[in-house]
């Protein structure tokens, strides 16, 4: 059933060869864990994709009972946590999600630095990679914000202190981070929209570009 | 050892068995391990998506609308409001009713939304349709009993009535059933 599906629409599009690029490669034995087991630090990136791909995901249904408003912001996360079946698990999901996230994205780098993959002719996607580090941490911290409560709004204060230390530039980043003169109703709005739609779309960009250069550049060499 | 192993077989007749290729089984394994980790990672978010078509719903409520003593048999039009819990969010409905009591004195309240497309009838409003619900959007109209004479395809729906200590209490709205 499904075959005949595939078929019917591979004998049309002819997606076998795009499949293939995609998932048809070589893994060279040195990252490979089953021939040295301390090749696992390889594994670093793959992880870092696989809870990134987990942190969309909860994000998407999070957002079915979210509402980003001053009002309402509390009151619907408390809501989906402790009324809606499984909230405490989706919502657990992106909360420690949030944290691995930035563990195995470092965990990767100190992998790339140590084994020098950052030289040529990788150095583009070194860079590549810091960018994806930024973007990561602008998640985190404009994903703080959201719950609305009193952690979120004096973690986001110094959050904005760190943006206002910036020299000469720092002041007016800070208000058009918050949106105003004060933390409220239109900062919650302005992460809310930050975290949801500007931030993701970059990451999906740079990730995107970041897995092209890899695949066209190979893993870098045994030590 | 499988030089061996293949000579004692070919002395005898090879058993005939359905063997699973070990590329098979590596497939099946990887395969099951995966889908079985998907669905960790899938379940509890579908679950999580699909929670409120699985809660409970609260049993109607009735509140509190007008004296008994003041109800007619010509169709009065009464406003009520409704505590609804919206998940987050308590709000009042403001709902109306058209209550009348029938000839044998049995109390009834029809819900003034059209079953044509969902506009507001009101009684008597309209002098081509004299002591009928009449609907002002596409010309729906309807009897006493809330019986659909053009348009609409169904008869207006009623409140379920509760009298008690001399109050008409009105709770679910439920289909027509006073009309066949």
């Amino acid at each position: 059933m499904f075959k005949n599906v595939y078929n019917w629409i591979d004998e049309r599009l002819d997606i076998t060869p795009i499949w293939r690029d995609v998932a048809d490669h070589e893994v060279p034995e040195h990252v490979n864990p089953a021939h040295h087991f301390s090749a696992f630090v390889y594994c670093f990136g793959g992880l870092t994709f696989f809870i990134t791909v987990i942190q969309i995901l909860s994000g998407m249904f999070l957002t079915m009972y979210y509402v980003p408003d001053i009002i309402n912001a509390y009151n619907s996360v408390e809501y989906l946590q402790t009324q809606v079946a499984f909230g405490q698990i989706v919502r657990g999901m992106h909360h420690w999600g949030a944290s691995l996230v930035i563990v195995m994205m470092f965990l990767h780098t100190l992998r790339v630095f140590f084994t020098g993959s950052y030289k040529a002719p990788r150095e583009m996607n070194w860079v590549v990679g810091m960018l994806i580090f930024f973007v990561m941490i602008g998640l985190g911290l404009t994903g703080y914000l959201l719950p609305w409560d009193n952690k979120a709004y004096f973690a986001t204060k110094v959050t904005l202190e760190i943006a206002n230390s910036i020299p000469v530039l720092g002041p007016v980043l800070k208000e058009l981070l918050q949106g105003g003169t004060i933390v409220g109703a239109e900062t919650l709005t302005r992460f809310f929209a930050i975290h949801v739609f500007f931030l993701p779309a970059v990451l999906l960009i740079l990730l995107v570009g970041h897995f092209i250069m890899i695949r066209r550049q190979g893993i870098s060499g045994p030590l | 050892m499988s030089n061996q192993h293949e000579e004692h077989e070919s002395s005898h007749k090879p058993p005939v068995r359905k063997e699973m290729s070990r590329r098979q089984f590596l497939t099946y394994t990887l395969g099951g391990a995966t889908a079985f980790m998907a669905a960790g990672v899938a379940l509890p978010m579908v679950r999580f998506a699909v929670d409120p078509i699985l809660q409970k719903k609260g049993e109607g409520a009735f509140v509190k609308v007008v004296e008994i003593s003041k109800i007619t048999s010509e169709p009065q039009e009464f406003s009520f409001e409704l505590k609804q819990q919206d998940g987050w969010y308590l709000s009042t409905a403001n709902l109306t009713a058209w209550i009348r009591k029938d000839e044998s004195g049995k109390i009834y309240a029809l819900s003034p939304i059209c079953k044509h497309l969902g506009c507001t009838i009101g009684w008597n409003n309209d002098k081509n349709f004299p002591d009928e619900y009449h609907c002002p959007c596409h010309g729906a109209h309807y009897t006493k009993q809330g019986k659909q004479l053009a348009v609409a395809s169904k008869p207006l729906d009623e409140y379920k009535v509760m009298l008690k200590d001399d109050w008409v209490y009105l709770g679910e709205i439920i289909p027509n059933t006073i009309v066949k």
